[in-house]
């Protein structure tokens, strides 16, 4: 494969999340399916939402006949944790027009991951990059909606464990993080975080505290101290 | 109001929600973006989420019921041992995901 090319590249870099985000989709579109609904509405919705765990609870949400303000402020806070991620690249997306509209509107936990986590080859634009990296892993999401919905029972394959991809792709960026920061404190900072959360609040809740919690040490920390990391 | 309509005004309402959260940080620290304490999170906030969201994956994961978390140990070693060895993140995560379907499905730890 080029590596010379942004889309290669970015292809390279996002197939772990075609093999997450396909099954994770057809589950959802499955689910969708089940409401009664058009099939096109589970793309229209992979496109205009784009975010795993708010379209799962939009399932339940539809069922339910959710007033359009429950609606609203559930979403927000169920993808409040996003809000930490912006923080974190304020100075990263240096486009302007439809380019930094679509690489914030793109902004999921995969997205967020692959964009800090891995870097573009040698002469390619970081943006062009940012970009395909985005694309693509939409790309995934909304044929993944689209399969589940449109197929609905017909594909019925063993994907048990296929889930697991995110897990490990997660693993792999924790280890390429420590190889460009070479410090310990994030890593340790989020452990405590994590745990605590998980032993103090209900699971579904664990993501947002533990990252906001996570935030606010480390704020507090380069607050009291000029620490930098050396970074590659 | 009508199923459709109402489907409709869902996702959009869902889609707005979803992008504030989103660009909320973009809109509101344009101007302090410089701000050294922001600049020290953009550097140390992706380790931390990127940690986190590894052990919300595994949160799931009990250790006191079989398999006592031995397929997720196991694909895990073999992740972070291959990506030591060969630094390739498509063969760590293709052969782990490999490892963990094979003893999942198969039923290996029961």
């Amino acid at each position: 494969m080029s590596h010379s090319s942004p889309a290669a590249a970015a292809l390279r870099a996002s197939l772990p999340v075609l093999f997450g985000y396909v099954p994770l989709g057809i589950a959802f579109g499955l689910l969708f399916d089940g409401l009664g609904h058009p099939w096109y509405f589970a793309t229209l919705m992979g496109l205009l939402v784009f975010a795993g765990a708010a379209q799962f609870l939009a399932v339940g949400l539809l069922a339910a006949h959710a007033g359009l303000l429950e609606v609203a402020v559930t979403t927000f806070l169920l993808n409040s944790r996003h809000l930490f991620f912006g923080l974190s690249l304020l100075t990263r997306f240096r486009v302007g027009g439809w380019r930094k509209f679509y690489l914030v509107f793109g902004l999921t936990d995969e997205t967020y991951s692959l964009l800090t986590g891995t870097r573009p080859p040698e002469g390619v634009p970081q943006v062009s990059y940012d970009l395909w990296v985005t694309g693509l892993n939409q790309l995934w999401w909304v044929s993944g909606c689209t399969l589940g919905a449109l197929l609905g029972r017909a594909v019925a394959f063993d994907t048990a464990g296929l889930e697991f991809t995110l897990t490990a792709l997660f693993a792999v960026l924790v280890l390429e993080q420590y190889r460009a920061t070479r410090a310990l404190l994030p890593f340790l900072v989020a452990l405590g975080s994590g745990f605590l959360a998980l032993v103090l609040f209900r699971q579904e809740h664990m993501l947002l505290l533990s990252i906001a919690l996570s935030t606010a040490i480390l704020v507090a920390h380069g607050k009291t101290r000029q620490w930098t990391p050396r970074s590659t | 109001m009508d199923a459709t309509l109402y489907l409709i005004a869902v996702i959009l309402v869902m889609a707005g929600a979803t992008l504030l959260t989103r660009a909320l940080p973009f809109l509101l620290f344009a101007r302090g973006a410089k701000h050294p304490t922001l600049l020290y999170l953009g550097r140390v906030l992706p380790p931390a989420v990127m940690t986190l969201l590894l052990l919300y994956c595994l949160k799931d994961v009990s250790l006191a019921a079989a398999p006592h978390g031995l397929p997720e140990a196991l694909a895990l070693a073999a992740v972070v041992g291959l990506h030591l060895w060969r630094r390739n993140a498509l063969l760590s995560i293709g052969a782990g995901t490999g490892l963990y379907m094979f003893l999942v499905q198969n039923g290996v730890f029961g």
